[in-house]
C-alpha cells in the first residue's frame, strides 16, 4: 500500500507537472462552459422539457469533449515509460507489477475526476443565482456525475490497457479512441434496427452512453450499466497487466 | 553476493547470452568488458529483474531473482545504460521518490539523500529540473538514484559513456570510493577504464565468457608486452636517409618489424610504425639507438590496442598460453 501511494503520487504529480493536464483542462472549461450557457439560453427562449442538468449533458459539446479526453489522458502512461526507458529503472524497483497498474489508473482517474470538478460549480452557481427547484434536483445532479465517473473508469482502463501495447503514444491514442467510439456507437444500433423492442432496449442502455446519460440526468437510476462498467475496468485492468508482464517476458 | 548459473537469453533466433556462469564475491569490483553486442547489458538487465532469462540460475545476496523478485531487487541498486530519468521531475524530488520506493523510511530520508547527492557532487542542482541537465549530471542523478538506499550490490551499465574526460576522472574516482562498501559490477567496453577500476575483469563476447582474471593477468594473456605498434618520429632528410633508419630499426632487439608510414611531413620528419616482437617492448633500445646515431626524435609513443585486437589474440594465443594461471572458461 505504501508503495502504491509512492507511485500513484508520482503519477498524479507528473500529469500537473508538465502543462498537458492545464492546456486539458483550460480546452475542456471552455467547451463545457459554452455549453452550460447555451443550455441556460435555451432555457432562457421559453418552457422546455429539460432540466439545466440534462440539457448540460446532453449535448454535441458534452460528448465531444468527453471523448477526446480519454485518449489524450491516458496515452502516455504506459508508451512513454516505455519509449524514454524509464520502465527499467520503475521495475527494477523493489515494487510489483499490480502496484505500478493500479497507480496508473488510479492516477489518472484522479486527474479526470479534478478536470470534471469545475464543471459542478456551474450547477451551485446556477442554483444560488436562480434557486429554480428544478436546478437543485439532487438525484440527477448525483446520477450524472456518477455516471461520468463509471464511464470514466471503464473508458481510461481501456486507455491503460491501449497505452500497456505499445511504446507509441499515437498508436496508443488512436487506438483508445477506436475503441471507445466503437462502445459509444453501440447506441446507434437502435436507429439501424429501425424499432425499439425491449431487447433492443435493454442492449443499448447496458452499452449506450447516450441512452445511459439520458437516463441518469433526469435522476433515473438503473444498476445494469453500474455493474457493466465496474466489471468492464476490472476484465481492463487485468488485461493490461498481463500486457505490461507480457512485454517484457517478450522484449 | 551474484552467482549466475548456465544463464541463457535469446531474442527471437539471435543468441544475446549463452550459458553464461560466473559469481561475484563480497567486495569485489568487477568488469564486464565486450565488444557492443557481446551481451553485456543483456546480462545486467537480467541480473536486476528486469529482464526474465530463457534459462539458469541468478541468486543476488542468497535470493533468487525470479521466484525471490523483490528481496533480491532491493538489494540492488542498477544504473541503467543511456540512464533514462524523468525530465519534468526536479533532482531532489526524483532521489527522495526512488527513496521511498526502495523502502527508505521518511524519517532517515533527508541523511540518505543528502549523502547520495554529495557522493555524486550533485547537490548544487538539487532543485534544478532533470531535462535541463547535461549528460553528465544525468549520469551522476543515475548513480545516486542507483546508490541513494545503500545496497549490498551496484549493477552499473557503462557508467562513463557519454562522459566528458573530467567527468570520467570523477565517476572513475567515484566508482573506486564506493567499492569499499559495495559490491560492483560495472560494464564497459574500454580495456583502460576496467583496467583502472576493476580488481577482476570478465570478457565478453557474443553472449559467453572468453576470459576471466585481473586486468594485468589479461594483459599478459594476451602474449603481447605491448599490446599495440609503436610509433616514432625521426627527422630524416632525403629518401637514403630513411632507408638507412628503417635498416637500423629493423636490426634491433625485440623489434619483428618496422615500416615508414608518413614522409611528407614539414621539416623533413618522418614517421614510422614498429611493431614490437613477443619477447619484450622495444622504446627503450629505439631511444638508445637514436641517442647513439644522432637522431632528432619527436615522438615514440604505444599505442594502445583496441578491444578487437585483445579478443582476436585471446583467441589466436589462447593454446599457447594455456599454462598461465588464468582460468580458461571458453
Amino acid at each position: 500500500m505504501r508503495v502504491f501511494w509512492i507511485l500513484w503520487r508520482r503519477e498524479v504529480a507528473s500529469a500537473f507537472q508538465t502543462p498537458m493536464a492545464w492546456v486539458i483542462l483550460f480546452f475542456l472549461l471552455l467547451v463545457t462552459g459554452f455549453n452550460f450557457y447555451a443550455g441556460v439560453s435555451v432555457l432562457n427562449h421559453g418552457p422546455t422539457e429539460v432540466t439545466v442538468v440534462e440539457s448540460f449533458f446532453n449535448t454535441v459539446f458534452f460528448w465531444f469533449s468527453f471523448l477526446l479526453l480519454f485518449p489524450l489522458l491516458t496515452m502516455r502512461l504506459y508508451s512513454e515509460e516505455y519509449r524514454s526507458g524509464t520502465i527499467e529503472p520503475l521495475m527494477t524497483a523493489p515494487v510489483r507489477d499490480t502496484q505500478v497498474v493500479l497507480a496508473k489508473f488510479f492516477g489518472v482517474l484522479f486527474l479526470y475526476a479534478f478536470l470534471w470538478m469545475p464543471t459542478g460549480l456551474y450547477f451551485l452557481i446556477f442554483w444560488w443565482q436562480t434557486h429554480l427547484t428544478a436546478a437543485g434536483a439532487v438525484g440527477a445532479f448525483v446520477g450524472s456525475y456518477l455516471l461520468l465517473l463509471l464511464m470514466g473508469m471503464f473508458y481510461l482502463s481501456l486507455g491503460c490497457l491501449c497505452s500497456s501495447l505499445t511504446r507509441h503514444q499515437i498508436t496508443a491514442a488512436v487506438m483508445t479512441f477506436a475503441v471507445i467510439a466503437l462502445f459509444f456507437l453501440t447506441g446507434l444500433l437502435s436507429f439501424l434496427a429501425g424499432h425499439v423492442d425491449t431487447m433492443m432496449q435493454g442492449v443499448t442502455i447496458t452499452f449506450s452512453p447516450i441512452d445511459q446519460m439520458t437516463q441518469f440526468s433526469r435522476g433515473i437510476f438503473d444498476t445494469r450499466p453500474v455493474v457493466w462498467y465496474l466489471v468492464m475496468t476490472g476484465l481492463c485492468l487485468f488485461l493490461t497487466l498481463q500486457s505490461f508482464q507480457a512485454r517484457r517476458w517478450r522484449s | 553476493m551474484i552467482s549466475v548459473q548456465g544463464l541463457t537469453k535469446s531474442y527471437g533466433s539471435t543468441d544475446a547470452v549463452r550459458d553464461l556462469t560466473f559469481s561475484v564475491d563480497r567486495g569485489e569490483v568487477v568488469g564486464f568488458l565486450g565488444p557492443n553486442g557481446a551481451g553485456k547489458s543483456t546480462t545486467m538487465k537480467i541480473l536486476s529483474g528486469f529482464l526474465p532469462a530463457d534459462a539458469g540460475e541468478v541468486g543476488i545476496a542468497g535470493f533468487n531473482i525470479c521466484s525471490q523478485s523483490l528481496q533480491a531487487r532491493s538489494r540492488i541498486g542498477y544504473l541503467p545504460e543511456n540512464v533514462p530519468l524523468y525530465p519534468e521531475m526536479r533532482v531532489g524530488e526524483y532521489l527522495r521518490y526512488r527513496a521511498a520506493l526502495k523502502g527508505v523510511r521518511s524519517r532517515r530520508m533527508r541523511e540518505k539523500v543528502d549523502d547520495a547527492l554529495e557522493l555524486c557532487f550533485i547537490g548544487h542542482v538539487r532543485s534544478q529540473l532533470i531535462g535541463t541537465l547535461s549528460k553528465g549530471y544525468r549520469q551522476r542523478v543515475g548513480l545516486a538514484d542507483a546508490l541513494v538506499n545503500e545496497p549490498d550490490i551496484l549493477i552499473l551499465d557503462e557508467p562513463t559513456i557519454g562522459l566528458d574526460p573530467a567527468q570520467i576522472r570523477e565517476v572513475r574516482q567515484l566508482i573506486k570510493s564506493l567499492a569499499t562498501r559495495h559490491t560492483i559490477l560495472l560494464s564497459s567496453h574500454i580495456l583502460s577504464e576496467v583496467e583502472m577500476t576493476c580488481s577482476r575483469v570478465l570478457i565478453l563476447n557474443k553472449g559467453r565468457i572468453v576470459a576471466t582474471g585481473t586486468p594485468s593477468e589479461l594483459r599478459e594473456r594476451t602474449g603481447l608486452p605491448l599490446s599495440g605498434p609503436v610509433r616514432m618520429e625521426v627527422q630524416a632528410g632525403d629518401q637514403a636517409a630513411i632507408q638507412e633508419i628503417l635498416k637500423a630499426i629493423r636490426s634491433l632487439e625485440y623489434v619483428s618489424s618496422a615500416s615508414l608510414i608518413d614522409s611528407e611531413l614539414s621539416g623533413n620528419w618522418a614517421r614510422f610504425e614498429i611493431l614490437p616482437s613477443s619477447s619484450g617492448d622495444p622504446r627503450s633500445t629505439l631511444f638508445e639507438e637514436a641517442v647513439r646515431r644522432g637522431w632528432k626524435l619527436r615522438e615514440l609513443s604505444a599505442r594502445e590496442s583496441s578491444l578487437e585486437e585483445i579478443f582476436t589474440s585471446l583467441m589466436t594465443q589462447l593454446p599457447v598460453n594455456a599454462g598461465t594461471k588464468v582460468e580458461v572458461v571458453s
